[in-house]
């Protein structure tokens, strides 16, 4: 306090004239002073006694708090500072956050003929990408509290093609009881473990193969979900969605109505303090109408151009987590998913020419990431598909089976909560010719903005 | 409207029994403890986190998010403290109850002025919060303050109980107020000694007891400190020796045992929340083994 006296008595000193002043200004500027001061004490007295009242207004709301708790107590008030004056028009501005993210690439074959042995070409975005320098996507999310009754979330993706895409959009329901969960818009499906992922969240890369061959990456359409949580000690969840089916395998259909449904369960818990789990198990039907892009053929010819049918998927996953000291962890997770399609294939005009088609395709990953330091985690995957040999009237003779696989190796870095450097080395057999394809990639991951809160 | 009428119907026949226990989900075992202190056999408390864990990194896992679901009151510290798994939790649950706003929400920094408000918030500056200091319970005057506000939650969301809930916050208070006088009587003498602290979540610590922070073994909150930091620390610390080095039951010991070596001075490990050391069983162990391990090192 007499620190503040001091300071306010040299405030009222520097902003005394600075000209020589004659010995009866020097006595008129001493009484000047002298009223600044008593003033500044009077001001000062006045502060301490409004804390001390304030104290114990404090202390007796707190009294009567106690004493009235019998009675609905009032509405507490708020000990906070209120907002700066004109802080009020941003107030109510959504949560920003923004990932950055790119990657240096190499690669000791062709990129450009990297594909799926045994599966149709699943979109653009699989497979290792790009030689040298590519910048990832930038993820923008906007999200917040829409009112008492709905949340909203926005993630954008700025790619480094220079196209701005509609990740996620979508609207969730606060205010239902009973654990039930509405959500609408453009969400990646709840199914499996890794679908609803984002791309700054994976522990690799890239996503497993049996992801990339299956669901081109992660499977999102414009749709609807609903959840269910039971009202139990373990977690069990369940889930239905449907949507317009505008995402691989699916297409959207010309009719009013929707594209098929996918049905998810996830159960988990704690095994001791230590160690958490979930396993899920989910299915997909959908159709798909002159969906483009054929199984290729040794030669990586496409078989046919087009395909619409029925395509129908079952997923099993789960996770495990292992944490005996807030500086390591273990995690092991893998999921299996196993397809069917049948339908009729067509050539590039769109005409038939069987409509006997048969394919069955299955694919697994186990993926294992271990924190060994509070900074480190180094993590191994393994990629598994199976694609049997489709058959259809005048298929041609020997077309075989293929089973494309992949190991993958990574290490990262993390030195805070919001970036990320990380190395992944695969031995990439995707084309299923038996040549490896050597992939190494070294990523960086950075998080600005609001911080986010990440699933299990 | 009619539909949204039969709705809310069924969602009120679904509703608890009136005199069954209140769910409790409290994210940290101070806050367990504190509910647990003033609903008795009123509530029934779940604690999401135990004192060996950093609660910013906890996930959510499927367990909490099934707490959540069937939770009638969230206790939480609030002040970003529980930002990264928390929120996912409340979005996770179903339960309209315990969303944010409504009243089956509780952040106890709601109840308390923080220190360390910063005046710019920049992620250069480390882990910092922007509402304060989130780590409040070391300062036995924030469980109190915490405590009424708590009390009244509780009753608003179960009225019945409201002079049961009284009567045991009376208790508690009065309790609570001779055991703080003891505690301060005691802890008189570590009024203005040096300590060396590990993290930000000490600050209220020492600002209750007076003692006085010579510096942090984290350059910045939630950086680890390297190795030119440390010896630079050693420097410093070798000419003017505090008094000890504070560390918490949940803090990787290294850095602090490397530090107490170098200068001579012992590491005290501290409970932090009750269950961090055999005797913090509840709150009043909590403050009785942090005074008696910060005297039996100051001597």
């Amino acid at each position: 306090m007499r620190d503040f006296k001091r300071v306010a008595a040299l405030i009222a000193l520097a902003t005394l004239p600075v000209a020589a002043p004659a010995a009866d200004e020097v006595a008129a500027l001493r009484a000047e002073l002298q009223a600044l001061r008593s003033d500044y004490d009077a001001r000062v007295d006045a502060l301490e006694t409004r804390i001390k009242q304030l104290e114990t207004a404090t202390a007796a709301a707190a009294d009567a708090a106690l004493a009235m708790a019998a009675a609905p107590p009032p509405a507490p008030a708020p000990v906070r500072e209120p907002a700066p004056a004109g802080g009020n028009a941003t107030a109510f501005n959504p949560a920003i956050s923004l990932i950055l993210g790119g990657s240096f690439t190499g690669t000791s074959r062709d990129p450009a003929d990297w594909h799926i042995a045994g599966f149709p070409p699943a979109g653009e975005e699989i497979g290792p990408g790009e030689r040298s320098f590519n910048l990832g996507e930038s993820e923008l999310t906007f999200s917040a509290s829409i009112d008492p009754y709905f949340s909203g979330v926005l993630t954008a993706a700025i790619t480094g093609e220079n196209e701005i895409e509609v990740e996620e959009a979508y609207f969730r329901t606060t205010s239902l009881h009973n654990g039930l969960t509405l959500k609408g818009g453009r969400f990646f499906s709840g199914f499996g473990y890794l679908n609803e992922v984002h791309a700054h969240a994976w522990d690799f890369v890239d996503q497993p193969l049996v992801y990339q061959a299956m669901f081109g990456g992660q499977y999102r359409q414009d749709g609807l979900q609903m959840k269910w949580l039971a009202p139990t000690d373990l977690f069990l969840e369940f889930g239905v969605e449907t949507g317009n089916g505008d995402g691989y395998p699916a297409t959207r259909l010309e009719k009013n109505g929707f594209n098929g449904a996918t049905l998810f369960a996830h159960v988990g818990g704690d095994l001791g303090d230590y160690t958490s789990w979930r396993a899920g198990a989910s299915w997909l039907t959908q159709k798909a109408e002159g969906r483009e892009g054929g199984i290729p053929d040794s030669d990586g010819f496409p078989l046919f151009e087009q395909f619409t049918g029925d395509s129908d998927t079952w997923v099993v996953d789960g996770v495990l987590k292992w944490a005996p000291t807030p500086r390591r962890q273990l995690k092991v997770q893998g999921e299996y998913m196993h397809r069917r399609e049948s339908g009729a294939i067509a050539d590039s005009l769109g005409t038939v020419f069987a409509d006997d088609y048969r394919n069955t395709s299955s694919g697994w990953y186990l993926q294992s990431v271990y924190q060994f330091a509070p900074r480190w985690r180094v993590g191994a995957r393994y990629d598994s598909l199976d694609s049997s040999a489709p058959t259809y009237t005048f298929a041609p003779p020997g077309l075989l089976d293929a089973s494309p696989d992949r190991l993958s190796l990574m290490l990262d870095w993390n030195p805070s909560e919001f970036s990320r450097l990380r190395a992944q080395y695969d031995w990439d057999d995707a084309r299923d010719d038996g040549e490896r394809d050597r992939i190494w990639r070294l990523q960086y991951i950075y998080g600005i903005g609001a911080h986010g809160a990440h699933k299990y | 409207m009619n539909i949204r009428l039969f709705a809310l119907l069924l969602l009120g026949a679904a509703s608890l029994p009136a005199n069954a226990a209140l769910k409790v989900l409290a994210t940290t075992p101070d806050w367990g403890a504190l509910t647990q202190e003033l609903g008795g056999d009123k509530v029934d408390v779940y604690v999401a986190t135990t004192a060996l864990q950093d609660v910013h990194r906890v996930e959510a896992k499927p367990s909490l998010v099934a707490r959540a679901r069937s939770a009638d009151l969230v206790v939480a510290t609030g002040a970003e403290l529980e930002v990264g798994w928390l929120p996912v939790l409340v979005q996770e649950s179903g339960n309209a109850n315990i969303q944010r706003g409504a009243r089956g929400y509780f952040e106890a920094a709601s109840a308390l002025h923080l220190l360390e408000v910063p005046s710019q918030v920049d992620r250069a500056m480390g882990d910092i919060h922007p509402d304060g200091n989130p780590h409040v319970q070391l300062d036995p005057h924030n469980i109190q303050a915490v405590a009424h506000a708590l009390t009244a939650r509780l009753s608003q969301l179960d009225p019945g109980q409201a002079a049961f809930y009284a009567a045991r916050a009376r208790d508690f208070d009065a309790r609570w107020d001779a055991a703080m006088k003891t505690w301060e009587t005691r802890a008189a003498p570590l009024k203005g000694v040096q300590v060396v602290i590990m993290h930000r979540d000490q600050v209220y610590l020492c600002h209750w007891l007076g003692l006085a922070e010579v510096a942090s073994i984290e350059p910045k909150p939630g950086v680890p400190p390297t190795a030119a930091y440390l010896g630079a620390l050693v420097g410093k610390l070798t000419t003017a020796p505090p008094k000890m080095i504070l560390l918490n039951a949940y803090n990787d010991p290294k850095a602090a045992t490397w530090l107490s070596e170098r200068i001579h001075v012992p590491a005290v490990t501290l409970p932090f929340s009750v269950g961090g050391t055999p005797a913090a069983k509840d709150l009043f162990g909590l403050f009785d083994d942090t005074v008696n391990k910060l005297l039996a090192a100051g001597k």
